[in-house]
């Protein structure tokens, strides 16, 4: 039961969104800086819980702008955005595995993922409500998931990150087409 | 370093027996026929030259001939590449003046085996 | 070794084909009542370089192949022989011979044995030997040498002829060699012959040698040593020790018989392919750029470079002073990109020739076979096109051309008595016009019968029996030939068939983003006309508003844009909205609900674009017309998937992406999903 997404029709000013692109890119900056192995993973909001992805999988992260829709695609599917002349689907991850509503705030980011298959590479940007840190694994274990619904067959795991639990998503499970195909309409 | 010369009119010949000669450590040139070998010699003078018999435009026979009548090259090893393992092929060979000859098909190894005799 | 045979037996497959293509072409053009010295030369060459060439990348079957085409050539060339029809015709056959033997070792596919053996018996019979003889294409039969393990005792004379040095041969270099079977060799010179120091010649050799050498050494070995200078030099190599002679005599004797076996158990068998060449994709992955194409490319990118700095100067403490030159600057960059893009575009350009060298041989060959006379034109083989488009358009214009003599050129008997000349023409055309290319199949044959065509039709269902003659022109009929069903499977002859009718002709062209149609006059001939885009990656399109979004429409499918009038709205049984066009009824497609976008709403004032594939016309409603511009196709499927009625996307000038619209496919799934199929809207 999903409900219409609340798309703030927001023109925002210039300013706000330099903001939150200068955040993004110093975040990815620390991230390209971090030199010990530990830097493993880039964490976000959703739906106020933590989710992450391996930061070696995050090709780049945005700021939301609202893509050309993809005409049969399912709900999810927002569209096609251009990524320096390449054209990469935008998923709202909130939508996909309903949760939480779909707002387009001037925190809202689009992570963009890469999977590296044995034959090709595939792009594909997150709607997410917003980014949080950048996260070792350290001495933390990498848990199975817990339950069984449709969001635990994204993961990889669950990871204590302080007092709070971070489920780790599977870029390939993420990023499988076929998956989403199905589920259009 | 010893420079070769190397004329046949296959690409893929001439470029077998740069690659290996090159990395057996020669400077070799190549040529695409006897016409094109003789304005090679001009600017370069080579220390060996192996050359195909069956080209278009000038041929192995005629190009030793020509090499053999320059006085640079009146002593210069010159090997004959050739498919025939008649007699008859090596003796038209010699006649022209070459050296000796490799007999096609001749594997990296071979050729450089060979060389080794005139340099 | 840092040598990558792969890539170089690569190169030396294309330079196989080169020469196959240099003997097909003039074997073609040889005339046997006329044959020049030069024409058999080059094709002896051509035999010649190919059986060296697979010999030394380890080809063998090629090469011993082609060893029978060279002998038989070798024969010719010396007179001993002569060609003639037949004779040009098997060495043809031996052409595609060696080129299936290609295609195997390039793509892993099947040998045409049947054929092989069949130019192989021919070929043996044209040079008169028996089969197994000719066979051993191996070195000369060398002696087995004596079984090992035997110390052996030489001495060697070594006396060269005064003008060894003349062949570039040094003693020293070969006394060097022999020392290397026997390290403790003596090797003393013989200075006899030297005359007095006034009297020396520099060029010329007075010294001899002798040498002794003792180990594990066969006279094979020494001999060969001597090989090159066998002629230049008196040698003489013998046994030291008389002890081994019988048993000599005796192992020669054994080495005899045993060779003589091996000559004749040298079997043919096809080598196997140890060297597993990577499966090659038939299509060619390489391109040949003339080397100019490449200069001009550098200086256009040197020229944008300097553009470049122009402008980032500028940019440099902008002032509002600085506009025109800002400007200018601008200008320039519009022209330099544009003059690059043509120029990259023009590379992956080939000339026609590329698809139309094929023509002569399959001409020959089926005309022989329906004993039909045909002569092949061939005009603007110079015309360049994209090689994407190049290479997909082979297989439909073999199909027209077939299709040409099979149903098109009558017999000879049969022209003659309409008063034609006995020989049929067909003839293959190419020319740029406008941002197309156009290509040209005409032939001067039986044309096509409207009547037949639509009683054809009519019957196959591809028109619904109730559908009047009246309404369609003669070439609406005539287009008719390109419907699905109308051929079939029993009637598509093993020549211009295989399953190929003109229907997928046309989808094969359609998709390219061209279009075909025919035209004929009954009892003269038929022409096809099919015009082509320059190059697959750029559209000119359209662009369109719909539902707030931007789309993009192929130039080419479009007809014409009109805004609707309300009195020519009617709808059909089923609910069906036809807009009336002047004689015509089309169906209005509503492009909103088709996108599955939303609801479309009323038709007043709106706008209808008029677009054709397929043979079909459909209105496109839409909400605005916007620009034309050229646009880059970029793919959906790489990141996401193929998509239902959008054939791909591109960024417009404001960075956002627009779909580019399938025409095609929106109009077949339309027209499959409308309740009631008549009233087609057909093209003119």
């Amino acid at each position: 039961m999903e409900q219409q997404s609340e798309v703030v029709n927001g023109n925002f000013s210039d300013s706000s969104k330099k903001n939150i692109e200068l955040q993004a890119q110093s975040l990815l900056q620390n991230v390209n800086e971090e030199v010990s192995e530990s830097a493993d993973f880039l964490s976000f909001e959703l739906a106020s819980e933590l989710y992450g992805v391996e930061i070696k999988d995050v090709e780049e992260i945005r700021v939301w702008e609202k893509p050309t829709p993809i005409p049969r695609a399912p709900k999810y599917v927002l569209g096609v955005i251009n990524l320096r002349g390449m054209i990469v689907p935008v998923i709202d991850l909130r939508a996909r595995f309903n949760v939480g509503r779909c707002e387009y705030l001037p925190t809202t980011v689009v992570i963009v993922l890469r999977f590296s298959g044995e034959e090709s590479e595939r792009l594909m940007g997150l709607v997410v409500d917003a980014v949080s840190d950048v996260i070792s694994q350290g001495d933390n274990e990498l848990y199975p998931p817990v339950g069984d619904s449709e969001v635990t067959s994204y993961l990889q795991g669950l990871i204590n990150v302080g007092e709070h639990v971070m489920s780790l998503l599977d870029t390939e499970e993420l990023l499988n087409i076929e998956r989403i195909l199905r589920t259009a309409a | 370093m010893t420079k070769i010369l190397a004329v046949d009119d296959s690409v893929s010949i001439r470029q077998m027996v740069s690659h290996t000669l090159r990395d057996a450590g020669y400077d070799v040139e190549t040529a695409n026929d006897g016409r094109d070998a003789l304005s090679k010699i001009t600017g370069t003078k080579f220390d060996v030259v192996i050359s195909d018999v069956n080209m278009p435009n000038m041929g192995g026979f005629e190009l030793v001939k020509a090499l053999r009548e320059k006085p640079q090259y009146k002593f210069i090893p010159i090997l004959m590449l050739t498919t025939e393992t008649s007699t008859d092929k090596k003796q038209q060979g010699k006649s022209a003046g070459a050296t000796g000859w490799l007999v096609k098909p001749f594997n990296p190894d071979t050729l450089l085996k060979t060389l080794k005799r005139v340099v | 070794m840092a040598l990558d045979m792969e890539q170089l037996r690569k190169m030396f497959y294309e330079e196989c084909r080169e020469n196959l293509e240099v003997l097909e072409d003039v074997l073609l053009n040889l005339d046997p009542s006329q044959i020049d010295e030069e024409s058999i030369n080059t094709i002896f060459r051509a035999a010649h370089s190919i059986k060296g060439g697979a010999a030394t990348f380890n080809l063998l079957d090629i090469s011993e192949f082609t060893h029978h085409v060279e002998a038989y050539l070798d024969l010719v060339r010396n007179g001993e022989r002569t060609l003639t029809a037949e004779t040009i015709d098997l060495l043809l056959k031996s052409g595609d011979c060696i080129t299936s033997m290609l295609e195997s070792y390039e793509s892993d596919s099947e040998v045409n044995k049947s054929l092989l053996a069949e130019v192989v018996e021919a070929l043996h019979q044209l040079l008169g030997v028996a089969p197994t003889e000719s066979e051993s294409n191996t070195t000369e039969p060398s002696q087995a040498e004596p079984i090992a393990d035997q110390l052996s005792d030489w001495s060697v004379s070594f006396i060269p002829h005064q003008e060894i040095f003349f062949s570039g041969n040094d003693p020293l270099r070969i006394l060097r060699e022999l020392k290397e079977l026997d390290l403790n060799s003596k090797i003393t010179a013989q200075l006899t012959k030297l005359p007095d120091i006034d009297d020396i010649e520099a060029e010329l050799c007075y010294i001899s040698w002798h040498a002794t050498l003792s180990g594990d050494i066969s006279e094979e070995a020494i001999r060969e040593i001597f090989e090159w200078v066998e002629d230049e030099c008196d040698l003489l190599v013998e046994q030291a020790s008389s002890d081994n002679q019988i048993d000599h005599i005796d192992e020669t004797v054994e080495a005899e018989s045993t060779t003589s076996q091996t000559l004749t158990t040298v079997d043919n068998h096809p080598p196997a392919k140890s060297n597993k060449v990577a499966k090659a994709e038939s299509s060619v992955s390489s391109i040949r750029v003339d080397i100019d194409k490449v200069d001009s490319l550098i200086n256009l990118v040197g020229e944008l470079v300097i553009t470049q700095s122009m402008l980032t100067e500028i940019g440099h403490d902008f002032t509002i002073d600085k506009l025109e030159k800002l400007k200018a600057g601008l200008d320039q960059l519009l022209q330099n990109s544009k003059d690059l893009q043509e120029n990259v575009l023009n590379i992956r350009m080939l000339p026609m020739s590329f698809a139309f060298s094929r023509f002569p041989r399959l001409v020959r060959d089926l005309s022989g076979r329906l004993e039909k006379q045909v002569d092949l034109q061939i005009r603007g083989e110079q015309t360049e096109l994209d090689k994407t488009v190049l290479e997909r358009i082979v297989d439909p214009l073999v199909h027209l051309v077939r299709n040409g003599i099979d149903h098109g050129i009558e017999s000879p008997a049969l022209r003659l008595e309409s008063g034609k000349p006995e020989m049929g023409v067909i003839e293959l055309n190419a020319y740029h016009q406008g941002g197309s290319i156009v290509i040209e199949i005409s032939d001067d044959g039986a044309g096509l019968n409207c009547d037949k065509l639509w009683n054809k039709a009519v019957e196959k269902g591809v028109l619904e029996s109730d559908v009047r003659r009246e309404e369609y022109s003669e070439k609406q009929i005539m287009n008719l030939i390109f419907a699905p069903g109308f051929s079939t499977a029993e009637e598509v002859s093993d020549i211009s068939g295989r399953g190929v009718g003109m229907d997928v002709v046309r989808r094969n062209i359609e998709e390219l983003g061209g279009h075909i149609e025919v035209d004929s006059k009954l009892g003269e001939g038929s022409r096809f006309t099919i015009s082509l885009p320059l190059t697959l990656a750029i559209l000119d399109g359209q662009l369109v508003k719909v539902a707030g979004e931007v789309y993009v429409i192929p130039l080419l499918t479009i007809v014409e844009s009109i805004q609707i009038d309300s009195n020519c709205i009617k709808i059909a049984s089923g609910g069906i909205e036809l807009y009336r066009l002047r004689d015509e009824n089309i169906p209005i497609l509503r492009l909103q609900e088709e996108l599955e976008m939303g609801r479309s709403g009323s038709l007043d004032g709106r706008i209808l674009c008029f677009v054709e594939a397929a043979g079909n016309r459909v209105g496109l409603l839409i909400d605005e017309l916007l620009d034309q511009q050229q646009v880059v196709i970029k793919s959906l499927e790489s990141n996401y998937s193929k998509v239902t009625g959008i054939s791909g996307a591109t960024i417009l000038g404001d960075g956002s992406v627009s779909l580019i619209l399938d025409i095609q496919g929106l109009i077949t799934g339309f027209l499959s999903r409308a309740p009631d199929s008549t009233h087609k809207g057909l093209a003119a």
